[in-house]
């Protein structure tokens, strides 16, 4: 649903009124835990791409044929630590999110 | 030229529902509601509607269906009573907050237990924060002219809020009375098409009905169900003007009988009112200036109306057909509530009568009136008629 400031101006009984607006919806903003990678400890095997139930990871395919790791969607990401838990090399950490406050 | 005909208040139900001709019926029979279903089935099967009736399994099936029905864009009606509405309560809430105009006569029956099939209010009362109008009626002319007043009033743009017309169980459902049927046309025209705002089957504009709603916009949404009421409360005259044009009768939020210069005052709902105006006359014969006063809406609550009908009156005496246990009874605590703002500040006084069915006769009811008389109300005093003592 897209933001609205007052009741006023929102469709009545939480009609969404146009399709696919899901993609606004920020769900990353559940997260408590944030992943974070060390890209000098990453091997761009994309494991966390593979298991990441939100596509949450960001990632692309070089002209070289092989696979790059660049990082995780912070607006979907709500923290489950799959992608932490199954990295071989151990290169994505769990921090929390209070660590990141202004 | 309107039809008068002898008929119960289920058959004059049913021939509103029948010159509205919902797309959807969907219901459940439960007692005493049985017959508009009975009825309405009839039409259907004869082809005199080309409503789509769904036998459903239970009323929450029912109610399920119809707010179904609703939101893909059709106009729909089911009925039911007490219990069968009491199965339907969580739809109910969903059907006001999806603000589907469905139609939904209610045959006021006791809400049991002990397991009772006969006529009070409990049923009403229980959905009346649902966010639905309700509207009642005295007898069947009446509940036949709800019917189509509540479609028309819950259709309106600014309002798209449920309706329910209540009419008392067996009295008003079984009995039968004359009543006059207005022209088909006539219905049809002053009902008009029903033009959905968001009709779930509209493929070229795709929406999504029933979200999640969660802390971000549900708080909204019910500010919204509230101006929805707010705007029935506004067009409810309105509709009642035109209603009156094709019908010549009257209607407004209050029947106000004998009430110019009346000082002790009966506020009561339904059919008990004939017998009190019964009982008015009675008084009024002997020269006490007895008055009664009627809600034909009860949500949205005319608490405006209400403070300008009692008002420096000398004694109100609300009766509730059902008790809000451990609490004041429900009408009587919301006109007690409208009177806050009284300038001169009646006596009051508060009578639960007819629970599950019990008879209301003349004599029960000269009971508050003398009560008012000899100065003998007590505010804070739930009293009772025909309770064995």
């Amino acid at each position: 649903m897209p933001k609205y400031d007052s009741w006023k101006e929102m469709p009545i009984a939480g009609v969404i009124d146009k399709p696919a607006t899901a993609r606004e919806y920020n769900t990353g903003t559940w997260r408590i835990m944030r992943p974070i990678v060390d890209k000098d400890a990453c091997i761009n095997c994309m494991q966390c791409w593979l298991y990441c139930p939100d596509m949450a990871i960001n990632g692309k395919v070089k002209e070289d044929g092989k696979t790059e790791m660049l990082g995780f969607d912070y607006n979907y990401c709500k923290g489950c630590g799959t992608c932490a838990e199954v990295c071989p090399v151990n290169a994505i950490t769990m921090k929390p999110e209070t660590e990141f406050l202004k | 030229m309107p039809t008068k005909l002898a008929i119960t208040g289920a058959a004059a139900v049913a021939h509103a529902m029948r010159q509205i001709n919902p797309d959807v019926v969907a219901a459940y029979p439960i007692t005493p509601q049985t017959p508009i279903v009975e009825y309405f089935a009839q039409f259907v099967a004869d082809g005199v509607v080309d409503t789509v009736m769904v036998p459903v399994e239970s009323e929450h099936s029912a109610m399920s269906a119809v707010v179904g029905s609703a939101a893909a864009g059709a106009r729909t009606m089911t009925a039911t009573a007490a219990n069968g509405l009491a199965l339907m309560f969580e739809i109910v809430y969903i059907a006001a907050s999806m603000r589907l105009p469905i139609v939904m006569p209610i045959v006021n029956r006791a809400l049991s237990g002990p397991i009772n099939i006969h006529g009070d209010h409990s049923d009403a009362y229980a959905v009346r924060d649902s966010g639905w109008i309700q509207l009642f009626s005295e007898n069947s002319q009446e509940a036949y002219d709800m019917t189509i007043i509540a479609t028309k009033l819950a259709e309106r743009e600014e309002v798209l809020t449920p309706a329910m017309v209540n009419l008392d169980g067996f009295i008003t459902s079984h009995g039968v009375e004359g009543v006059e049927i207005l022209d088909d046309e006539v219905v049809r025209e002053f009902v008009g098409q029903w033009e959905p705002k968001y009709p779930l089957l509209d493929i070229d504009n795709p929406i999504t009905h029933g979200p999640l709603d969660l802390f971000d916009y549900y708080f909204e949404h019910h500010r919204q169900q509230q101006e929805g009421l707010k705007n029935a409360y506004k067009a409810l005259p309105e509709v009642f003007a035109e209603y009156e044009k094709i019908s010549g009768r009257k209607y407004d939020f209050l029947d106000l009988y004998r009430m110019e210069d009346a000082e002790y005052v009966m506020v009561v709902m339904n059919s008990a009112a004939s017998t009190a105006k019964y009982v008015v006359d009675e008084l009024r014969e002997k020269g006490i200036k007895a008055g009664l006063v009627k809600p034909w809406v009860f949500t949205p609550f005319p608490k405006k109306e209400i403070l300008e009908a009692l008002d420096g009156r000398k004694a109100v005496m609300v009766l509730d057909r059902a008790m809000s246990f451990g609490k004041e009874a429900p009408l009587y605590s919301l006109v007690k509530s409208a009177l806050y703002e009284a300038k001169e500040r009646p006596m009051m006084g508060t009578y639960v009568y007819g629970l599950g069915g019990r008879d209301v006769t003349p004599t029960m009811l000269h009971v508050p009136f003398e009560d008012a008389i000899k100065g003998e109300l007590d505010p804070n005093e739930e009293r009772y008629l025909g309770l064995k003592e």
